[in-house]
């Protein structure tokens, strides 16, 4: 039997995150294959609905990673993006869901090496919560 | 405004979960500016509803439409709407308890080959003003007899907690209202403010017994203006 | 005479008036009134039955009140604005008098918040203002609200309640000024602890003649415990307890605290005795029924003035 990949959706910020994203890729670290990066120019741009829409198509996790709370380069998108998060948690919850399949995460500044634990941290996070229940 | 807060998505969903075709419908008024029932409320409830009807393994079709007002026919008579609530088996209306009545009656009265069902996806609470982002608090509970003017612009049928007409009960504490120390007590902020504006005199008589006829004491309250019909 | 009540011709002949209070059983059992009345009997001028206090369910205070009445007591119905609109407190009101009742007070009540049943809807139809007003009229003019006539005599000695140190402070006598103008008969204040204090607010009362014009009853409460006067303090708005009260209590020794705070209300009786504008004492010995007696004997006020 397969073992069980998730799918898994990033919202990355254009600065702190997608940098980070770039060195790692310079530096020889691939992204796998089963986590998809959509490029936002600030986490405090991604919506809820943005979120939900994710798990409706299909996702079994949503990561949004942005800059460290306190040097978002728009000041305060960062601290809106966690507060969406936080939202989301207890809209996925009504619906059965597990809050957690949900996170925002930071990183401060370019550094590849915590871009990519996030990613596996994720990653490992939502295998072991198993497939999304509403899953295709 | 009215001010009004989404029910749980629990029993929103238990209102609906035998139907298969399900509207969504928001208003553009008041609870879109309490963030109740709005556009995005819409998008969000329209979401959870498929995320749920997926987990349970169900094929349900949720649409959106937005109306400007459920409480006035001229915002209601858009046929696409009507079309759609005529093939749908169920509305959701994210609209204050008037415009879930309104929009009932409504479509009671252009859809004539069956009554359609409509639930109501908030808890209508109070008329209010927003204090700040993310709050808003009762301020006018409609007696129908307005005395502002005699307590300094502080409304004590609405934000006494006993309605007192005559001054602070002895429980007032620290200008905080006994039931809770975050409500402000409101015969403090009268007495304060007429102090303020030299005008305690207006407080000294005693006023005398409410008639709450003019307040919602005996069924729906109307209102005609026959200077405005034609 | 207003209503002829033990307690108003007592005050009326300027005596110095002692009221008690008891609270009604959570049913109906009429022997738990019968009780406590037995153990206040002679020992007080008229006793408060309280209306469903802090909003719990009790024996109505009518029922209770007419059940004193029967043991040869004189009760003080209190009657609340939050569970009764007017139509129902001129009813209850008629039917107090039938069942001889003479004094009553008219209050506002404690929120429904605070009770067993929060669920419940409140009326407060009228305030304890605009209820002094109404019950002067139906007695002064025997007419009720609408100015129907009432059938028969209606008779009623008026009483309410004074805060003197709740908030906002300033306006305590204004409000105090308001229930006179009303018409209210007679005042039963908040427990007071803080003397000095109060002196200073019976001077501003007296100063604009309120005594004159209705009877004052200093409200004392016995302190059991320091645990008590923490608690009072922190909870009951308008109580203030000064410390050296507290260390007096705490000095007294363990075994012994109770009685140190029998003592101060004593000496409070005593001060209140002497203090201009104070007609009288209205004790409230909160679950502490059987010690009215000791407490009365203590303060020398015994035996009871008849009339």
């Amino acid at each position: 039997m397969k073992a069980f990949e998730p799918k898994i959706v990033a919202f990355c910020c254009h600065y702190c995150a997608l940098t980070a994203a770039d060195v790692a890729g310079k530096m020889g670290f691939q992204i796998p294959s089963n986590i998809r990066i959509i490029r936002v120019l600030c986490t405090g741009k991604v919506e809820t609905l943005h979120i939900l829409k994710a798990f409706e198509a299909g996702a079994d996790g949503v990561v949004v990673i942005g800059c460290k709370l306190g040097e978002c380069y728009f000041k305060e998108g960062n601290f809106r993006a966690v507060k969406k998060v936080e939202r989301v948690q207890s809209l996925i919850e009504e619906v059965g869901l597990e809050g957690e399949r949900v996170n925002f995460d930071f990183v401060p500044g370019p550094e590849p090496r915590k871009f990519a634990a996030i990613l596996s941290g994720m990653n490992e996070k939502v295998k072991s919560m198993g497939p999304d229940p509403l899953g295709q | 405004m009215i001010v009004a807060e989404r029910k749980s998505f629990s029993e929103i969903l238990s209102m609906v979960e035998n139907y298969s075709k399900i509207i969504v419908l928001g208003c553009g008024s008041c609870v879109t500016i309490c963030m109740a029932g709005g556009e995005e409320e819409v998008k969000i409830l329209a979401s959870q509803l498929r995320l749920a009807f997926k987990k349970d393994k169900k094929n349900v079709e949720v649409e959106e439409f937005m109306a400007l007002r459920q409480c006035d026919d001229e915002y209601m008579n858009d046929p696409t709407l009507i079309e759609k609530v005529q093939d749908a088996d169920v509305i959701i209306s994210m609209a204050c308890g008037v415009g879930v009545q309104h929009a009932t009656a409504f479509f009671d009265r252009v859809i004539t080959d069956r009554p359609t069902r409509i639930v109501p996806a908030l808890n209508t609470t109070f008329m209010g003003a927003n204090l700040d982002t993310g709050i808003w608090e009762e301020r006018c509970v409609g007696c129908g007899d307005c005395v502002l003017e005699k307590t300094g612009g502080i409304c004590p049928v609405t934000r006494c907690a006993k309605s007192l007409l005559n001054g602070p009960c002895g429980g007032s504490s620290n200008g905080s209202c006994e039931i809770n120390k975050d409500t402000e007590c409101a015969w403090h902020l009268i007495v304060e403010r007429l102090k303020a504006l030299d005008e305690l005199g207006r407080i000294k008589a005693v006023e005398m017994y409410k008639d709450w006829r003019p307040s919602h004491n005996g069924g729906p309250r109307k209102i005609v203006r026959e200077d405005m019909r034609l | 005479m207003k209503s002829g009540s033990n307690l108003e011709r007592l005050l009326e002949r300027g005596e110095f008036v002692v009221t008690g209070e008891l609270g009604p059983p959570k049913g109906p059992d009429a022997e738990v009134v019968k009780k406590k009345a037995a153990m206040l009997k002679g020992n007080v001028d008229a006793v408060n039955i309280t209306d469903n206090q802090t909003a719990i369910v009790r024996m109505s205070s009518i029922a209770a009140a007419k059940v004193l009445l029967d043991e040869g007591l004189e009760p003080n119905m209190q009657m609340v604005a939050r569970d009764r609109n007017r139509i129902a407190m001129m009813s209850d009101l008629f039917g107090a008098t039938a069942f001889g009742i003479k004094n009553m007070l008219c209050l506002s009540g404690d929120h429904q918040s605070f009770g067993n049943h929060p669920e419940a809807k409140n009326v407060f139809d009228i305030d304890s203002i605009q209820m002094i007003y109404m019950v002067k009229t139906m007695r002064d003019e025997q007419k009720i609200i609408c100015g129907e006539k009432i059938e028969g005599e209606f008779k009623m000695f008026i009483g309410a309640a004074c805060n003197p140190f709740a908030d906002p402070f300033w306006y305590r006598l204004h409000r105090l000024e308001k229930k006179v103008e009303a018409g209210v008969d007679f005042i039963q204040t908040q427990c007071i602890y803080d003397m000095p204090r109060f002196k200073e607010f019976m001077k501003q009362v007296v100063d604009l003649g309120l005594h004159e014009k209705c009877k004052i009853l200093a409200g004392i409460t016995p302190l059991k415990s320091v645990g008590m006067a923490r608690y009072m303090a922190t909870n009951v708005s308008g109580i203030t307890i000064p410390e050296d009260m507290i260390n007096r209590l705490r000095g007294a020794g363990k075994g012994n605290v109770a009685n140190e705070g029998i003592k101060i209300a004593c000496e409070q009786m005593q001060e209140m005795q002497e203090m201009e504008g104070i007609a009288g004492v209205h004790l409230m010995a909160i679950e502490w029924e059987h010690k009215v007696a000791e407490i009365m004997e203590m303060a020398g006020m015994l035996p009871r003035p008849t009339i």
